[in-house]
């Protein structure tokens, strides 16, 4: 039995299961919010308003939509990763506009790192491959892999812009341009893999995370809740190291010509 | 069109432009320009600033492409090279010497000794890091640097203009040196002293904006 499989029977620690009157109840947190914004004349009312009306119709939607895919619709699995990568892809082109093609960058990288990460839990069955375990952790790749290609994407770009005399002087040298931009795409895929492993490094320390928190609240044994949380610490960072390099490929061939120069917006205007 | 001059015995062509245009961001920045640099000798492209020089440079060893136009390169257009053959035996320097990260025998490579012989440097700096050179040693190390791949042609974009006066004429010094050594020597130059110093001067002018 998978470890996810195994803690899927334990009983909640909450008073039951939670009713829409306990999160009626728990709107008493936001008004307290509210009241202190108010009050302190931070002007943040407006926006937790509008946050905890989005949350509340967001994630009733979505809960809707698993528990409609659990019952039977696994078909519709694809689906809805599809769906969380196009979502994604469209919030890291905009992270990185200034990248050609920084939208189809974001569609390849986040789908190879989630079905490569996806597909080396499912062979080695660590993880079930029902919807029930896939959607979830899809969604925790897809969002580790959004945030590595958007870092990627515009930290090269950047280092490209600021260390073009650097790497023109490589390119008249006769070197090509994977070779010219080496050291600062090592440089991209150490800043896009970097918060995945200061993250797995303080894990528990600053604060238990949400997996574990989750599980434990829904009645797991605390170690069993660790075991689940390990394979998810472990498939982000192979999710962000997937989508680091596939993105710093991807962006390095859109910053420069086919033959081996810098695109005209990163060359020097003479 | 702009003006290019040069004499009449110049004998075997290395380059030629022939009505070569680009454009920039903001309006041509070379408009129908048509030159040849001859095989032999120093030639030296002189104009003032905004006239295109830089690029003219940039077209020879393709860090730029023409909008319009060719460049030939011994009678071939320079896209039809393989461009890192090309840039081996184009090798360009430019105004601010760039320096890589290690000594200047990393940066250099080669037969390091005989190459910073051959550009005036003390071959003792060999082990010096490169970040550590005043600004005409780390020049005369950029011209080593590109000596040390043998090349046909040396294509430099004004190399004396962050240097000292001491260090001008050093480097023009070694300049004339390496084109009586047999390279072809092409330099852009907005100081027109640099003219005395050529065997060849190809003018270029500004683009004048037409009167509507």
């Amino acid at each position: 039995m998978t470890p996810i499989a195994a803690i899927s029977g334990g009983s909640s620690v909450l008073s039951g299961p939670v009713t829409y009157g306990d999160v009626v109840l728990s709107l008493f947190l936001v008004a307290v919010a509210i009241g202190i914004s108010a009050w302190q004349r931070v002007g943040l009312e407006g926006d937790l308003l509008v946050a905890t009306a989005r949350s509340f119709v967001q994630l009733i939607a979505v809960g809707y939509v698993l528990a409609y895919i659990f019952e039977d619709h696994g078909w519709l699995t694809i689906l809805a990763l599809a769906v969380m990568v196009g979502a994604a892809s469209v919030t890291s082109r905009n992270r990185a506009r200034r990248v050609p093609r920084s939208g189809i960058i974001a569609v390849i990288t986040i789908a190879i790192a989630t079905a490569a990460t996806l597909g080396v839990l499912a062979i080695l069955h660590i993880v079930p491959t029902s919807p029930r375990a896939i959607i979830p952790l899809g969604s925790m790749i897809i969002s580790g892999a959004m945030v590595t290609c958007s870092l990627v994407m515009t930290r090269l770009h950047d280092d490209l812009a600021s260390n073009r005399r650097e790497i023109e002087a490589r390119l008249c040298l006769g070197q090509s341009s994977r070779q010219a931009s080496l050291p600062w795409l090592r440089t991209a895929v150490r800043a896009g893999m970097l918060p995945s492993v200061d993250s797995t490094k303080v894990v528990g320390l600053v604060a238990l995370p949400g997996t574990m928190t989750g599980l434990i609240l829904a009645g797991a044994s605390p170690l069993s809740a660790v075991r689940v949380q390990l394979v998810v610490m472990y498939m982000l960072l192979g999710g962000t190291a997937f989508a680091a390099l596939v993105a710093a490929q991807l962006t390095e061939r859109q910053l420069f010509t086919k033959s081996h120069q810098l695109i005209k917006s990163l060359r020097r205007v003479p | 069109m702009e003006r290019a001059e040069q004499g009449p015995e110049a004998g075997p062509i290395r380059f030629e432009y022939r009505d070569v245009c680009v454009h920039g961001d903001h309006g041509p920045i070379i408009d129908h320009f048509s030159a040849v640099v001859p095989a032999k000798g120093l030639t030296v492209i002189v104009g003032s600033s905004g006239a295109g020089k830089t690029t003219l440079v940039r077209l020879l060893n393709r860090l730029d492409d023409p909008d319009g136009g060719t460049v030939l390169f011994e009678g071939r257009d320079v896209r039809d090279y393989d461009v890192l053959e090309l840039r081996r035996r184009v090798q360009s320097v430019g105004q601010v010497p760039v320096t890589f990260p290690g000594s200047v025998a990393d940066n250099v490579g080669g037969e390091t000794a005989d190459l910073l012989t051959r550009v005036g440097l003390d071959p003792m700096l060999a082990d010096r890091e490169a970040d550590r050179l005043s600004v005409g040693e780390a020049q005369r190390m950029a011209l080593a640097r590109s000596l040390a791949l043998s090349p046909d042609v040396l294509a430099l974009d004004e190399p004396t203009s962050a240097l000292d006066m001491a260090n001008k004429t050093g480097i023009e010094r070694l300049i004339r040196e390496l084109a009586d050594s047999g390279l072809t020597v092409v330099m852009v130059s907005h100081d027109p002293r640099h003219a005395d110093l050529a065997d060849y001067v190809i003018e270029v002018q500004p683009h004048k904006k037409e009167e509507p």
